[in-house]
């Protein structure tokens, strides 16, 4: 699937002051029995929602597009529907300490970016963000960097996966490009590996 | 320098390999299921590709499956369509499936490495996270995305790059009483949920070598729960003992050249790993979790830990929030938890040994009362053996509930869940909030755990049923 090209974006941000947050409290295991992968934003966070109180039902978080969440974030199941849910939602970005490795790469090939910065950047942008509700971060690919207010934070993102990002190249096609890599490859294998076949 | 078992099997995979790219890895199996794979189905369709290798690609039913009434169509219109939507699509992309009903039916990690599938030096991957069990082989296991799927799919390859890897070595004698299930929840207590974060683990020392293969499979199960992707243990005689007659077990001079190829398989004297860690199994004893993720777990004997107890501010707040969700306060100690369901199942415990110690307490026993126990096979063929051995007539002499196999109460998709407030000790992997069904309360147990718990209503090992008779002693 070609996903849709980031370059840099600036909006509203939610504080999700949690750790550890897995991908089941992202989109419980119900929603799952979906076949598509939009329709997916009345789930996201679906039990937490229920509290009236909880910063997504905020009425100043509405439209916000940045999500700013404590460390561990995606753990457990590796459904690829927490990052639809995310997208679905409007989220275009996620920031946290540390993501965990499935949800990382699931959200990289959607084009959801998620930027890893330091829990001190992290903490200070909660701060910018819930003091005031309307501040804007921008999340910008192209320079590595974060902004807001006045934070500046550089992060990292290997070369390769940020340039399929920046310009939402489709994984599938460029694996492609080496397919007689592949043949070769397979010519080679050796004959005790296993088959599915029917016996 | 020597390379480690991870690295040897990566190496032996890479396709492709240049400068400022992931390598790309050749992927030698592929397991399908429901639930992750029908927008990846749909994706081939719209660029209009095919599956590559149709030979290295297989399918079961499992997440969304009922457990009750097989026979009759399933009541929830949505899974029906989920369900549907795979054999569907299998059966036009012209992929093996196994769907309820079959005899190779179950878990997909259950069914892998019991049909011998599953091998030593091979790159197993699938749409779950728990696909890091097949490790237990000396394979190279990860779970993946839809998208990942999608990827094997049309290229049999997958670009990534080279993980980190971190020795767990594990030396000594387990006390009794002390399951494979024991020793991976304190490893992940001891590492924390993201301590394994960008690495492969690797279990090794004599603890782990004594290891049946089946709980080999339960430690390497939960090397996700510990954030890492893949764990693995080197291949030996017991890997080899499994696997030899299994129907997709290599035959022949295969089979030779196939043992020859996986006794290479260990890592390296002077190998080094980028981290280690080293458990002593005497220290051990059984281990159960009493919050919302599986690395907030305690020995039995001890008691609800006291938030105030945490340094680090995230892990204190965490803390609270878990004992708040659980019902739970300091300092209560965690054997007077009493329980309303047990469930014994999933690819974490549902394989035959499993059942065997379950039933092994149960034997002459009964289920307290106002508890519900469920017995779900991890496959099919468990449930024939299970039955063969008379283990289904123990659980329900004892008042437990037998089912067909599937992921069950594991995740609570199908209609098997927690109510709102229920509490349970469960076999499974994750004791996340709601992961049982909304509102749910899970405990994360060894088989044993769960047997005695069962008896006895409250959380309980073993060693606290020898004041409760068998009725054959009685």
């Amino acid at each position: 699937m070609a996903m849709e090209a980031f370059t840099a974006h600036t909006g509203r941000a939610v504080p999700l002051r949690r750790s550890n947050v897995d991908t089941d409290q992202i989109i419980p295991a119900h929603w799952l029995k979906k076949v598509t992968r939009d329709g997916f934003e009345d789930g996201l966070f679906e039990a937490w929602r229920k509290d009236p109180e909880f910063v997504l039902n905020r009425p100043e978080r509405e439209g916000a597009t940045v999500l700013v969440a404590g460390p561990d974030f995606g753990t457990g199941s590796s459904r690829e529907h927490a990052v639809w849910a995310l997208q679905n939602y409007g989220f275009k970005a996620v920031i946290s300490s540390r993501f965990a490795d499935i949800f990382r790469g699931n959200s990289l090939k959607n084009g959801l970016l998620t930027v890893v910065l330091d829990q001190k950047t992290v903490d200070a942008l909660w701060d910018v963000v819930e003091a005031d509700p309307t501040a804007e971060i921008t999340v910008d690919l192209e320079d590595r960097q974060v902004r807001a207010g006045s934070i500046t934070a550089d992060f990292e993102l290997d070369e390769n996966a940020r340039w399929r990002l920046l310009n939402g190249l489709d994984d599938i096609s460029i694996t492609l490009q080496n397919e007689p890599s592949i043949a070769a490859y397979e010519a080679s294998r050796p004959s005790h590996k296993p088959s599915t076949v029917r016996l | 320098m020597g390379r480690t078992l991870a690295e040897k099997v990566w190496d032996d995979h890479v396709v492709r390999r240049a400068e400022g790219e992931p390598d790309l890895l050749f992927i030698d199996l592929h397991l399908l299921h429901e639930v992750t794979s029908p927008q990846a189905f749909d994706g081939l369709r719209k660029s209009g590709r095919q599956v590559r290798r149709l030979d290295l690609t297989i399918a079961t039913e499992d997440h969304n499956t009922p457990t009750l009434d097989i026979d009759k169509p399933i009541a929830d219109p949505v899974s029906r369509v989920q369900l549907e939507t795979l054999r569907k699509n299998c059966a036009e992309f012209g992929v093996r499936l196994h769907p309820l009903g079959d005899v190779e039916q179950g878990v997909v990690h259950v069914v892998g490495p019991q049909l011998g599938l599953t091998q030593p030096g091979t790159t197993v991957v699938c749409g779950d996270s728990h696909t890091s069990t097949h490790g237990a082989f000396g394979a190279l296991a990860f779970g993946i995305g839809t998208s990942q799927v999608e990827h094997v799919l049309a290229t049999q390859t997958l670009p990534m790059a080279p993980p980190k890897t971190m020795a767990i070595t594990v030396e000594g004698e387990l006390p009794a009483d002390v399951t494979a299930k024991d020793l991976i929840l304190a490893i992940i207590a001891k590492i924390g949920t993201g301590g394994g974060q960008g690495y492969v683990l690797e279990y090794r020392g004599s603890a782990i070598e004594k290891l049946s293969m089946e709980a080999r499979m339960t430690i390497c199960n939960m090397s996700i729960e510990a954030g890492a992707r893949a764990g693995m243990i080197a291949p030996d005689t017991t890997t080899f003992d499994y696997l030899q007659g299994r129907a997709h077990a290599p035959k022949g001079e295969d089979w030779d050249a196939a043992v020859a190829y996986w006794k290479t398989l260990r890592s390296d004297d002077d190998a080094v790993f980028d981290a280690e860690v080293v458990i002593d199994a005497a220290g051990l004893a059984p281990f159960v979790t009493w919050g919302t993720n599986p690395g907030q777990g305690a020995p039995l004997s001890a008691n609800v830990p006291d938030p105030a107890s945490y340094e680090d501010a995230s892990e204190r707040f965490a803390a609270e929030k878990a004992l708040e969700y659980m019902g739970l306060t300091a300092g209560q100690p965690l054997r007077e938890i009493k329980v309303d369901t047990v469930f014994v199942g999933s690819c974490t415990n549902g394989r035959i040994e499993d059942l065997r110690a379950a039933a092994a307490l149960m034997d002459g026993r009964k289920v307290a009362d106002g508890v519900r126990m469920l017995i779900v096979p991890g496959s099919v063929r468990v449930a024939l053996q299970a039955i063969e051995e008379g283990l289904d007539k123990v659980f329900t002499a004892a008042g437990a509930e037998w089912r067909h196999a599937g992921c069950s109460m594991c995740l609570g998709m199908n209609p098997d869940q927690l109510a709102p407030g229920e509490r349970s000790a469960s076999t499974s992997n994750r004791n996340f909030e709601g992961r049982q069904g909304k509102g749910g309360r899970t405990h994360l147990v060894s088989p044993q755990v769960a047997a005695a718990t069962a008896v006895l209503g409250h959380l309980a090992a073993p060693v606290d049923l020898s004041d409760v008779p068998t009725l054959v002693e009685a």
